[in-house]
């Protein structure tokens, strides 16, 4: 029986379980003076109490028992008369064991290697065995447990508390699966960038101004690592000219939306503006590419700027911020709505006019909240790929001329990743290392921007 | 013309309201501000019902109603604030020195700078206390120097009692003062600008008593040279601060008269019913 086929039995199994154990607290209920004082719990919750105890151990050892399996197979399968024929090198040896392995399983039809198929059979033979103990072992704990669950049920058990608590346990780690999945991903970062700079130095890394990784010497002789370029294009791509598009216009649409607009028209633009938030990335992307920076080109040419790319940084980070304004927007809208209307009272009652009332008391009372959410668009902005890769180009130039192509982190990681590639090569070992790069920035944004948010939120409460 | 005229009386006026407080009295016979036949409505709810009342620059006039009765919203429309809310709508006439202040020509800036207004609860800027004061003379073009508005500063925390406090610190910010120092700030930014008529409404709801005596005070001291309309709940506050009572309900106005006559006397059944406790 398969694993897949054993759990949904062990289910089913459990669903009976529920069935009775709920019987059995039904019944106690039923013998009782009133319904209130016999059971402590529904018979409802006894029932998944007996279930949870059928399914919740059995779901464990198979857990276990899926890591552990393979191992005590192929042990056993070593031990067959066909092992003794097997090569003494651990590789080749490995190698046989793979194919026989995936043949048994009925992955692979026919073996490359003779040997291969002759170690087949005793690997069937192991499969068979080992999967037979875990099915009845498994099988087993649902009785045995089941059994146990039911036999504790009377009156006053507390299944509805137990029940609580294992519910409070499920939805704990449901919580704690991003943050794990998250602190993996940082250290398998950390620990790729450690075999990085064990080969290439963090100061040549950090604030070296060549960067090539193509030219590599080889080991030890590294060069064409300096990220410096690649820094600078992502900053200047995405904090400053998409900056220099999205604030303002992120500003005045919100402005706009919370203080002048009438209500209708509200109604309809904040969900609009919140539906281009989530144009795949890909769309802009093109856009850049195919209509923009030609357009750019065009005219840097026509207004006889030298240097002018078909991949510019201008391109590129105008549409970045033109994706980003939904954010800014969004974000200020919210936090000049959250401005108490006292505030705009109080003005408007001196005597001032609507837009000084916005100008003079409005954005400065929700100023921080307008800078969280710019920090936050920010480091959205450093980590966009997609449009990056497609309208800003692959140069690693340090210029500040905005119709030349540069490149950013994000564009490199790309390039570095696709393609043919080993995995202890530096080449490789780089991406991640532009990968910590970027994930602690972001992060610093990120934390910083919550903090400045939730100060200006306590200011108002 | 007519227009320009009647803005040369009031400032002239305005200012033998500040050199001369004698002749106050003689100005005083005359009304402030006039209200005829008003009627306000929230979309088709109506809110103030054909409500005619007289507000004059050395009384001290209060308005007093259950809960609902539409006290603010009167108060509301005597400085036009009722033009931020959309669905509501004025009709009749109220009139600033003879000008009708919902007339097309005239300038709701203009007419909030003249008629000010403090809010039942205190609400600072988040600037400092000096800005707070310095902004509606700043919006307005009062003071041509530093040194002008400095002076504006202070004589406004002055007049509103709280130069002495905050003297040595008007750079902290507005909001850090206690509830009752920031009422006063409130009506020290609102004299800032050198109005005719400040609207008070229920300025001491949100304050305890010590702080409310100092806001009473206060509104003493500004009789005469402010025509002071203030609502409250508090039949005492009322007795102690005002000339003339107005008491309002169900958006009616039920009677007006001198406060005195108003507390010991009513002519009305619900104005006696009211003051003394038996209802609402
Ligand atoms: N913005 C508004 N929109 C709709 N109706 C309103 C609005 N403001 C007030 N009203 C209604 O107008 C009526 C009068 O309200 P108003 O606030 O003037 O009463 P009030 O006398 O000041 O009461 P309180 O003493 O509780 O402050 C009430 O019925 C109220 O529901
Ligand atoms: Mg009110």
């Amino acid at each position: 029986m398969t694993s897949a086929t054993l759990l949904f039995l062990v289910i089913g199994l459990g669903l009976v379980a529920w069935f009775f154990g709920r019987l059995k607290a039904s019944g106690m209920q039923a013998s009782g003076e009133t319904s209130r004082s016999a059971l402590h719990s529904l018979p409802n919750y006894h029932g998944w109490y007996v279930a949870l105890w059928a399914i919740v151990p059995a779901a464990i050892f198979m857990t276990i028992w899926n890591f552990v399996s393979p191992a005590l197979i192929t042990d056993a399968a070593l031990t067959s008369a066909a092992a003794a024929g097997l090569p003494q090198d651990s590789f080749s040896r490995a190698a046989i064991l793979s194919e026989a392995r995936a043949i048994a399983y009925g992955n692979q039809t026919n073996a490359f290697n003779p040997l291969s198929q002759s170690m087949v059979e005793p690997y069937r033979e192991a499969i068979a065995y080992y999967q037979m103990i875990g099915t009845v072992a498994a099988l087993l704990m649902v009785f045995a447990c089941g059994v146990y669950a039911w036999l504790q049920i009377k009156p006053d058990l507390r299944a509805r508390t137990k029940i609580e608590r294992v519910t409070m346990l499920i939805l704990l780690l449901a919580s704690l699966i991003a943050i794990i999945t998250t602190v993996g991903i940082f250290l398998s970062l950390v620990f790729e960038s450690a075999r990085f700079f064990s080969m290439v130095s963090p100061i040549d890394f950090l604030f070296g101004t060549e960067w090539n990784p193509k030219a590599v010497a080889g080991p030890r002789g590294e060069t064409g690592f300096g990220a410096i370029p690649l820094f600078w294009g992502t900053v200047f791509i995405g904090a400053i000219i998409a900056m220099i598009v999205a604030i303002p216009l992120g500003l005045m649409s919100a402005i706009y939306l919370t203080q002048y607009a009438p209500a209708k028209f509200r109604a309809w633009m904040k969900p609009i503006l919140e539906v281009l938030a989530g144009v795949p990335t890909v769309v802009y992307g093109y856009f850049a590419a195919l209509t923009v920076a030609p357009a750019l080109r065009d005219f840097a040419v026509s207004i006889g700027i030298a240097g002018a790319s078909s991949e510019s940084a201008l391109a590129a980070g105008v549409v970045m911020g033109i994706m980003i304004i939904p954010f800014v927007s969004s974000m200020a809208d919210d936090s000049i709505a959250a401005v108490p209307s006292a505030m705009r009272d109080g003005s408007l009652a001196m005597g001032a006019t609507h837009s000084e009332t916005i100008k003079k008391v409005l954005i400065p009372a929700a100023l921080p909240g307008v800078v969280g959410g710019v920090l936050l668009a920010v480091s959205r902005a450093i980590g966009e790929t997609m449009i990056v890769v497609m309208a800003a180009g692959l140069a690693a130039n340090m210029t500040a001329n905005p119709f030349s192509s540069v490149t950013t982190v994000t564009t490199q990681i790309v390039q570095l990743l696709t393609g043919d590639q080993e995995f202890d090569s530096p080449k490789t070992l780089a991406a991640f290392a532009l990968g910590l790069v970027l994930f602690i920035v972001t992060l610093l944004l990120n934390l910083i921007a919550l903090r400045v948010v939730k100060k200006y939120r306590e200011a108002y409460e | 013309m007519n227009d320009d005229l009647t803005m040369q009386e009031a400032s002239e006026s305005a200012n033998m309201t500040d050199s001369a407080p004698t002749d106050m009295a003689s100005e005083a016979s005359t009304p402030k501000m006039t209200a005829r036949n008003v009627n306000v409505f929230y979309g088709d709810k109506q809110a103030i019902n054909d409500v005619s009342i007289d507000v004059n620059m050395d009384n001290v006039t209060a308005f007093i109603g259950p809960s609902g009765c539409g006290k603010s919203t009167f108060l509301r429309c005597m400085n036009r604030m009722n033009d931020t809310i959309p669905i509501a709508r004025v009709t009749g006439d109220i009139q600033l020195d003879g000008d009708d202040i919902y007339a097309p020509k005239m300038d709701v800036v203009q007419l909030r700078a003249r008629v000010g207004m403090v809010f039942q609860k205190p609400n600072p800027f988040p600037k400092s206390i000096y800005d707070n004061i310095a902004y509606g003379p700043r919006i307005h073009g009062l003071a041509t120097g530093k040194e002008e508005l400095d002076n504006i500063v202070e004589s406004s925390l002055q007049r509103a009692g709280l130069w002495g406090e905050v003297k040595d610190r008007l750079h902290d910010s507005g909001t850090a003062l206690s509830g009752g120092q920031q009422q006063r700030l409130c009506i020290a930014r609102a004299i800032a600008v050198d109005p005719e008529v400040i609207l008070m409404d229920e300025p001491c709801s949100a304050l305890d008593p010590i702080a409310t005596a100092k806001i009473e005070e206060l509104i003493h001291e500004l009789r005469g040279k402010y025509a002071i309309v203030i609502v409250t709940h508090n039949m005492q506050q009322a007795a102690r601060v005002s000339q003339k009572t107005a008491f309002f309900h169900l958006g009616t106005l039920v009677e007006y008269g001198e406060t005195t006559d108003i507390f010991t006397n009513p002519r009305e059944e619900k104005t006696r019913d009211y003051i003394t406790g038996r209802y609402g």
